[in-house]
């Protein structure tokens, strides 16, 4: 069965591994400054952006629109003064921000950028390698790249950095599985590993006969397999540690999480490596599900648009459009907390990922196999019995939801310890607080007493906002 | 290809050395991190014979993700920062020897198996995700049916081991101290509906 | 298995030798800046600066180090799943191939629900739930 398809595999990738050595060199540091070049931009992009959305102005003093500035923040930070604090195992504390940064470059080596052009009068595609498993190789370097973050918050010797290191580490493991498996329903179609097969497999879309109507399927995989796309995009979110999942780097927990000891040159590489990170897993949602390089519909009416340099273009535009998506998030949404974290990542995104792999391939199989009707008649049934069970359920629920309810002003009625275990603690949710009216008669009290001393105002209103958060509480639970 | 081979050797060579520092050295977290190495350099072995597959499976299962749970189990322990002491016991001599006993039976079945065997490295079949899936799926689809059960007995277990520090609902969690008769009710109402 | 004639091996290495090549610039990038950092920086340790960082309070012993067992749990999960993972991505390359089609698609069925009854009874425990 081999034979059907190797051929072909080799013919696609044939024209990779005969470039000379100049030329892969060429290749190789182009797309290394390339990197450095384009996180210069992107640092001062987010800043702009960001500063847009808060009503301000963001860096404009440094060259053209203060282009430079963060060139300028690059080159002051790697001149810092390198603080290498007392308790750090040493090799592994240096080696933990290259092994980063190497792993988010490295996995940049098997993006397409573009077709074949011609370097030096040498033609060649516009891709530094090209390997059969080139996702695999993809995912691989970002485990490689969590080494880099376990190390450096091993190595520190120190407790911030130990705790964001697993956490973040924790993370990352959490969504690259989600990653992972909004991956597979891309290769089920393209019937490829190999990056450049799948941009391949994008360019033309194929038809389905649909009860007699041909309908010409769109070609991106971003819209036929939607729920892989978005499954990706919150996964890509939270492998890269970004806003609204930057709990590692969670300020008011964790001080800087993992890089806490890092300083200078070392703390420049981590910094690196995130943005780095963010280029690349958004070259790769391109890659996947968003045709690659090839151009977009209405350019990709103008014959000349997939040739040549021209597609290096598009393909840059649709990486921006990726990295503005991961500033607009940081600049609406507010920090997860851990937990809800988790649930998003164990309980939503890694089971929809698997029934929708699992739905793909029964549709794969069936459709191939020419039962179209069927199909679609299958779906039906299977959307109607979802639906009827989704109206029991919800019938169960409420009638459940009333009785915990009732329970649950039974259970309100725990006294609250100030002291439970030795330590002052907080009031739980649910928990009665002693001297304090509940809200509305608080607030009321307070605003009725806004004569008398300030501290006690002050702290009828806090209770007050706490009773009313509790209630918030219950009401969601 | 004698440049395969060369470096077939000396990969070969760092994934033994780097195997014998995981049971020397003192620290238990480079312990772990020496055996990244040998997995890496076994990784590396894999992709000088041509499968390349195996080789990305291998970085990514083994490197990303057995050693990264490697570490998370050796920071359970209470001091993964400094040397440990207890990392040297009077049992060294029994373990080498069960060691040495162990890769001798290993070798002599692979040399059984497999000492006719050459693969000829300028026109083996790349082993990709095709070469490979078509293998596992055509082949050896018995082992494959078989990981399944043996990943969730192994999941089981590890839940099972360590489920008495996670509570079911964090705000059960502290009325359930005190009555833990209650939350038992609770669970058994709850699974049965 | 193969009847027709193999493709020659060579651009097999040399695809590899190319992803070296970047691993090597790379080495040389971080080489060169750490270099021109060690050579540009200036070095004046002083006591306090060399302390760890405890939020402005001098360190008392080590970094505290043993963690939860979540983690592990989780860590875990990731190794069940990233082999769930490895086994999806070469069936779906071989899924549409002629010779496996059905077969191969309740064969992955199968597997697949033993994992799912591993995630759920990771569910029912509770232990998907960060304490």
């Amino acid at each position: 069965m081999t034979a059907a398809v190797m051929p072909l595999a080799a013919g696609e990738l044939a024209a990779f591994g005969k470039d000379p050595w100049w030329i892969i060199l060429i290749k190789a540091v182009a797309i290394t400054v390339f990197l450095l070049v384009f996180t210069i931009f992107n640092v001062w992009f987010e800043r702009r952006v960001v500063a847009r959305m808060q009503h301000r102005v963001g860096p404009n003093v440094h060259g053209k629109f203060g282009l430079l500035q963060s060139l300028a923040d690059g080159i002051k930070l790697s001149l810092k003064e390198t603080i290498k604090p007392k308790g750090v195992d040493t090799i592994l504390y240096v080696l933990a921000p290259i092994i980063s940064a190497a792993m988010a470059f490295v996995a940049f080596s098997v993006i397409p950028l573009g077709p074949e052009v011609s370097i030096f009068g040498h033609r060649t595609p516009l891709q530094l390698t090209d390997l059969p498993v080139g996702v695999l190789f993809v995912l691989a370097a970002a485990s490689l790249g969590i080494y880099g973050i376990v190390l450096g918050g091993w190595s520190s010797g120190s407790t911030y950095p130990l705790l964001g290191g697993l956490r973040s580490s924790a993370q990352m493991i959490s969504y690259e599985v989600a990653m992972g498996l909004a991956l597979v329903a891309v290769f089920l179609y393209s019937g490829s590993m190999s990056t450049s097969e799948i941009v391949g497999a994008q360019a033309g879309g194929s038809a389905v006969d649909i009860f007699g109507v041909t309908l010409q399927l769109p070609s991106w995989y971003g819209v036929v397999l939607l729920p892989s796309f978005l499954i990706y995009m919150i996964a890509m979110v939270g492998e890269t540690n970004r806003a609204p999942f930057d709990l590692p780097e969670a300020e008011g927990e964790l001080v800087a999480g993992f890089m806490t000891e890092y300083s200078s040159m070392k703390y420049l590489l981590f910094f690196l490596a995130e943005y780095v990170n963010m280029v690349t897993v958004s070259a790769l949602a391109t890659t996947m599900f968003l045709g690659g390089w090839r151009a977009p519909w209405p350019i990709s009416l103008w014959a000349g648009a997939n040739e040549g340099w021209w597609p290096l273009l598009w393909f840059l535009g649709k990486v921006l459009v990726f990295l503005f998506v991961f500033i607009w998030l940081r600049g609406t949404l507010p920090r997860m907390r851990y937990d809800q974290f988790m649930r998003l990542g164990w309980k939503i995104l890694i089971p929809v990922a698997l029934v929708w792999t699992v739905f793909v391939a029964t549709a794969r199989a069936t459709l191939s196999a020419g039962y179209q009707r069927q199909f679609f008649f299958g779906i039906g049934a299977v959307v109607i019995v979802v639906l009827l069970l989704s109206f029991v359920y919800d019938a169960v629920a409420a009638r459940r939801e009333k009785a915990e309810e009732v329970e649950r002003e039974e259970a309100d009625q725990v006294e609250f310890d100030p002291f439970a275990g030795g330590y002052p603690v907080p009031p739980m949710p649910g928990q009665k607080v002693p001297g304090l009216e509940p809200a509305a008669v608080a607030v009321a009290a307070a605003s009725a007493g806004a004569g008398s001393a300030d501290s006690s105002g002050g702290a009828g209103a806090e209770g007050a906002g706490q009773q009313a958060d509790s209630g918030e509480e219950r009401g969601r639970g | 290809m004698s440049t395969v081979r060369v470096l077939f050797v000396l990969l070969g060579a760092v994934a033994v050395g780097s195997a014998l520092l995981v049971v020397t050295t003192r620290q238990i977290v480079h312990a772990a991190l020496w055996l990244v190495v040998t997995l890496g350099a076994l990784a590396g072995c894999f992709l000088l014979l041509t499968a390349e597959f195996v080789a990305w499976v291998q970085v990514l299962i083994y490197v990303g993700a057995v050693v990264v749970l490697l570490l998370f189990a050796l920071m359970l322990t209470r001091a993964p920062t400094r040397p440990d002491p207890a990392a040297r016991t009077p049992n060294a001599w029994f373990a080498a020897v069960v060691a040495a006993a162990v890769a001798g039976v290993l070798v002599t079945t692979l040399v059984a198996g497999f000492s006719g065997a050459v693969i000829d490295l300028d026109r083996a079949e790349i082993g990709g995700a095709r070469v490979t899936g078509g293998a596992v799926f055509s082949t050896w689809v018995l082992p494959f049916e078989v990981l399944s059960v043996l990943l969730l007995a192994a999941l089981v277990g590890a839940i099972v081991l360590s489920r008495r520090d996670v509570p079911n609902r964090p705000r059960d969690a502290e009325a359930a101290r005190d009555t833990e008769p209650a939350r038992d009710a609770d669970d058994r109402e709850r699974s049965s509906s | 298995m193969n009847g027709m004639a193999q493709p020659d091996n060579a651009s097999y290495y040399a695809t590899y030798t190319t992803v070296l090549t970047v691993i090597l610039v790379g080495v040389a990038f971080a080489a060169a800046a750490f270099g021109a950092n060690r050579l540009l920086r200036p070095t004046r340790p002083t006591r306090e600066k060399l302390l760890t960082y405890e939020s402005g309070v001098d360190p008392v012993g080590e970094g505290w180090a043993q963690t939860h067992v979540r983690y592990y749990v989780f860590a875990y999960l990731y190794v069940v799943f990233a082999v769930d993972a490895i086994y999806l991505f070469p069936w779906a390359t071989v899924f549409a191939a002629p010779g496996f089609g059905w077969v191969t698609l309740v064969e992955m069925f199968v597997f697949l629900g033993f994992i799912a009854v591993g995630l759920l009874y990771a569910w029912r425990k509770g232990v998907l739930t960060w304490t």
